[in-house]
């Protein structure tokens, strides 16, 4: 038997997880080491996988099946393709700077609890720390998983820990006081909690139904992706039309919350205004990277006909997120909620690609996947540390900020120009396959959403002008530039945009001869350049 | 003589010709758990008549433990004989059958038991009372509530041991209950149990009068329901002619060729079937508290000493609905046609009812008891899945859902404050805080509650629900997940509670258990966790005891 380097990806963050949680409570640095150099390790699994990764090969690769629970006809079923490869790599690469980025965010609860309770087992540090890789370990498993209910449970099972992560260790900068952050942070976290929940919960209905349709069809339960992909090709299995939508519909309510989707997003700007940046990073640029990632895989592949009947109905709410997300952001006074508002605007892109059914559109969107990734955390990890500096999330307390942290003021503009997709950075090869992938087919709605690239040149300028230039506003007179590990931060993901921005074929040629899979799932072709017409 | 023979039970030989009273035939090896634990609830009232007061403590402890542990190690054996599966036959002359879910039933009924007992014997919560250390019971239970006798007894340094037998008496009933294969011996086995669960419930050593109040409330719904059950089985009997299981089914299913000339003008008649089949239903609904039966549960919940309710939410339940899946699967199925309609109105009303009113519950205890309501609607949506699936899986739901349940009781016990437990909501406000493990291992118990994934909470869910979604009760799902939904929302405001709001400057403390409730919290630790993670053998046990023998 080979080695089993998916579950050793997964595993290995896990692990972490555990012995950074059993660091004893005065050496938080140590815990703080640990959870960095699990991080990095997995990383460099991360790299191994994709390396051996070989996109013209087998669907899924570097499968691994095990019996678990016979009685549900749940099997240990792991196996990594085109989309899911880059979504580990981006997960594995974004964790270490989200931690180093966190160095210290736990610390003040950490001295806060010592002082008030002296000698007691609570022990924010190694938990905050404990947590982030816990997520890491769940959101990797999820990507990795080809069993549906391998993927619920742990679909389900990350809300926890970021739960904790959201409630536990939320931002502390809020003009109210200390009283009404607290009240505000657990608000988010039960808000988050309840939405993914519901999602779940009506997830798992369907999940259930899916069972009874292939115990009924199959003779024998099945959760196997591959195994249902399989019989539906030869016949086996013919889910009755209006069976597969309610099942479709379940399953997509729960990666919509995700995702999330208008009318289902109001949980994310709560949850990333008040949790801590790095938190923030995990959340929007990270974890709802599973709803995305599931729509494709899982709506899709399991349920391509009823796919094909919502597409019009995902398509219009995906718009809507789109300009809905990016006229809030430009209204926002809050910066992080200004973020949040922006990711809303940019997931509606990513499912806009993936629902428009052509190669380029959801090629574009897991290159999205990505790039929102890295564009979100640099400007969400810079505000980060440019809020602890201030201790204010408000844009009106900011000004000037360049003349006195030029560095810092430098990386959040790229972060910004990244975010509004400027050529050159990666985000805009992405941002411009979906529209193109959109237009060939849908060319109305390819169109609005081109137009509302102005608005996140809009929101993102404004941004910048309000914070960073002017003249130097009261409280930001002798701000401290980017220190070293927060150099550390940024300075790599600025690299990494830029390196994908001008080269961004190591990512699509691993993503491309996945997405022609999924499409053949649902049964769809590029539309045929029509010449004619075009004259 | 053909159809005296069919009346012939345990109950009903002595109708027949006085000469030929046959001797009955007890098979002792196969009746051998429940004779354990009464032999042992017997020899455990000769030591409160006998032993020297200050040595009956440990000898009652050892006693019952042994008693359970040594009934459970029969259980196993008659499993590992085939007495589950292939020997299950109907033993005593027809009233108790010895079958999967019997035995499945039994062991976790006498695991549940073994784990109950250990709370039942904690006594280093409370500070010591006059150089004494005191339990969870009353000194006296006798003497008025905060009466001169109550104070002398304290002072004196009484405590009711009696409480071991009165739940080995108890135990032994819901032994029998869920065993019993007519309706006479399911009636004794009712209240065997009944009654030393009613006496245990006074006993509170704190709250008295609350605790009173509950007995005599438990015991007047209870009576009630009993006076249902009985008036139910007596129509039955005209109907059947008889009160063993199979042969009402074979009545109601028109396969009895004899009819009793006695009872030729009611044998067969419909309406005394339908009349009976549903008075029996809901004494049977009243036991495992469903709606619009479950009145009595919070008050009962709160007021009992919490070691008592702990018994209560888990075993007390597993009997239960061990008898009602036998009585409808074994009695009834026949007239599915009938029941399951009403069983659909109760499951769905059980589980929203449950949820929805568990969210305005201020005390930690009533709100166990709500969701011990609406988790009861959960599995009796397995329940209508009428399939052997759905037998296993609330064989499996109810394993899992007993150790969460004691471990969570387990848990209330040690928050306390001057006044004793301290069951306010409010008070556990920054629990996480003070006492990260005990607000950690609550949490879990919350959550598997909730039915996150990877705890046994999650298992069971599913088990059930996919049972009913096999069966076509896919609405039924929707409605479980629904409920779910709103649950969650009340587990997840108590982990809020603990861990996200300030702790009061008056808060409760975290009392130091002996090793006895350490054992039953990691007892429900590890079950709620391994069931959740890797439960495939114990639901291969589950589904190999999902056949009644009929």
């Amino acid at each position: 038997m080979s080695f089993p380097l998916l579950t050793a990806v997964a595993v290995l963050p896990a692990a972490g997880a555990v012995a950074t949680a059993a660091v004893p409570a005065a050496q938080r640095t140590l815990a703080k080491w640990l959870a960095l150099c699990v991080s990095l390790a997995t990383v460099v699994l991360a790299a191994v996988v994709l390396v051996r990764f070989d996109p013209d090969g087998d669907r899924y690769q570097l499968t691994e099946s095990h019996a678990w629970i016979a009685d549900f006809g749940v099997r240990y079923e792991l196996g990594v393709d085109g989309i899911g490869a880059v979504l580990v790599a981006l997960t594995a690469v974004l964790i270490p700077f989200v931690i180093l980025a966190g160095w210290h965010d736990a610390d003040t609860a950490d001295d806060e609890k010592t002082a008030e309770t002296p000698g007691r087992r609570w022990r924010p540090t190694q938990g905050f720390f404990a947590l982030i890789l816990a997520v890491e370990a769940m959101v990797l498993i999820s990507f990795l998983a080809t069993d549906v209910f391998l993927f619920y449970i742990f679909f389900e099972a990350m809300l926890i820990p970021l739960y904790f992560l959201i409630g536990g260790f939320g931002d502390r900068a809020h003009q109210h006081g200390e009283e009404e952050a607290s009240r505000q942070r657990s608000y988010a976290a039960v808000k988050f909690l309840l939405y993914n929940l519901a999602g779940g919960l009506i997830m798992l209905a369907a999940v259930i139904g899916l069972y009874a349709v292939t115990a009924d069809q199959l003779g024998e339960g099945t959760f196997s992706l591959q195994a249902i992909t399989e019989a539906r090709a030869n016949g086996e299995l013919d889910m009755a039309t209006g069976t597969e939508r309610w099942l479709f519909l379940g399953f997509f309510f729960a990666f919509a919350i995700k995702a999330p989707l208008f009318p289902l997003h109001t949980w994310l700007p709560n949850a990333m205004g008040e949790s801590t940046a790095p938190v923030a990073v995990l959340i929007t640029a990270v974890v709802d990277k599973v709803g995305t990632f599931a729509m494709l895989r899982f709506c899709l592949g399991l349920f391509p006909e009823a796919s094909e009947w919502a597409t019009p109905v995902v398509l219009v709410l995906a718009l809507i997120s789109i300009i809905y997300g990016a006229l809030l952001a430009v209204g926002q006074r809050d910066i992080k909620r200004l973020i949040a508002y922006a990711s809303i605007s940019h997931f509606g892109f990513i499912i806009l690609g993936i629902f428009a059914m052509t190669s380029q559109g959801q090629g574009g969107a897991t290159l999205y996947m990505v790039n929102h990734g890295l564009s979100t955390a640099v400007l969400m990890l810079v505000a980060g540390f440019l809020i602890s500096r201030r201790g204010s999330r408000l844009i009106a307390d900011y000004g000037g900020v360049q003349k006195v942290a030029p560095v810092l003021a430098g990386s959040f503009l790229v972060g910004g120009l990244a975010t509004l997709s400027l050529p050159g950075l990666a985000p805009f090869i992405s941002e411009f396959l979906v529209l193109v992938g959109t237009f060939s087919r849908y060319p109305v709605i390819g169109i609005i959403a081109a137009a509302t690239i102005v608005l996140a040149a809009l929101y993102v300028l404004v941004l910048y002008q309000r914070t960073m230039t002017g003249p130097v506003k009261a409280g930001i007179e002798g701000m401290a530039d980017l220190r070293v590990r927060e150099l550390a931060v940024a300075a790599p993901l600025i690299a990494l945009l830029i390196f994908l921005g001008v080269f961004p074929k190591p990512l699509t040629d691993i993503v491309n001869p996945a997405v022609e899979h999924t499409l053949s799932d649902v049964r769809q072709h590029d539309p045929a350049p029509d010449v004619e017409a075009a004259k | 003589m053909s159809t005296t023979q069919s009346l012939h039970s345990l109950w009903t030989s002595a109708a027949a010709e006085p000469d030929k009273i046959p001797s009955p035939h007890i098979e002792y090896a196969q009746l051998s758990p429940t004779l354990i634990v009464l032999g042992a609830a017997l020899v455990g009232i000769l030591i409160e008549a006998f032993v020297p007061r200050r040595a009956r403590y440990n000898a009652q402890v050892v006693l019952a433990i042994a008693g359970l542990a040594s009934a459970f190690a029969a259980v196993i054996a008659l499993a590992l004989d085939g007495y589950g599966t292939t020997k299950a036959k109907i033993a005593a002359m027809g009233a108790i059958a010895v079958d999967g879910p019997a035995l499945f039933l039994q062991g976790t009924i006498l695991l549940v038991g073994v784990v109950a007992v250990f709370t039942f014997a904690e006594r280093r919560l409370d500070p010591k009372k006059h150089g004494n250390h005191v339990d969870s019971f009353t000194p006296q239970a006798a003497a008025t509530p905060g009466g001169e006798a109550e104070r002398e007894a304290a002072r004196a340094g009484f405590t009711t041991t009696e409480v071991f037998p009165l739940a080995l008496f108890a135990i032994a009933g819901m032994l029998i209950f869920p065993a019993a294969n007519d309706l006479l011996t399911l009636f004794i086995a009712l209240e065997v149990f009944s009654l030393p669960l009613y006496i245990l419930c006074a006993l509170a050593r704190r709250n008295r009068l609350m605790s009173q109040e509950a007995a005599v409330k438990y015991f007047l719904l209870g009576a009630f329901s009993s006076a249902f059950l009985l008036f139910g089985i007596a129509l039955l009997y005209g109907y059947a002619g008889a009160v063993d299981y199979s042969s009402i089914a074979r009545v109601v299913s028109n396969s009895e060729a004899n009819v009793d000339p006695a009872l030729a003008g009611t044998m067969g008649n419909d309406a005394l079937l339908l009349i009976g089949g549903a008075m029996i239903l809901v004494g049977m609904l009243f036991k495992v508290g469903a709606v619009p039966f479950h009145m009595w549960t919070p008050d009962v919940y709160q007021g009992a000493p919490t070691p008592v309710t702990g018994l209560m939410a888990s075993a007390t339940k597993v009997a239960g609905f061990g008898a009602l899946l036998r009585l409808l699967y074994v009695v009834l199925p026949g007239l599915r046609w009938d029941w399951e309609p009403v069983m659909w109105g109760a499951a769905i009303i059980t589980m929203l009812g449950g949820a929805i009113v568990a969210i305005t519950q201020t005390d930690i205890k009533r709100m166990l008891a709500y969701s011990s309501i609406a988790h009861a609607g959960f599995m009796l949506a397995g329940v209508i899945a009428t399939s052997e699936d759905g037998v296993s899986s609330v064989l499996f739901y109810l394993a899992a859902y007993s150790f969460v349940t004691l471990g969570a009781f387990a848990v209330v016990t040690l928050v306390r404050d001057a006044g004793g437990e301290a069951t306010h909501l409010s008070k556990w406000a920054g629990l996480g805080r003070r006492s990260p493990l005990v607000a950690a291992v609550f949490a879990v118990f919350l959550l598997a509650f909730a039915g996150i994934p990877l705890t046994s909470g999650f298992t069971g869910k599913f088990a059930v629900f996919k049972a009913a979604a096999e069966s076509g009760a896919g609405a039924l799902v929707v409605i479980g997940v629904i409920s779910s939904a709103i649950a969650a929302f009340f587990y997840i405001r108590v982990i809020v509670l603990m861990f996200f709001q300030e702790p009061k400057v008056d808060g409760p403390s975290v009392a130091v258990p002996s090793p006895m409730t350490i054992t039953a919290i990691t007892v429900g630790v590890a079950v709620t966790v391994v069931l959740g993670v890797a439960p495939q053998y114990f639901l291969d046990l589950a589904g190999q005891a999902g056949v009644f023998v009929r």
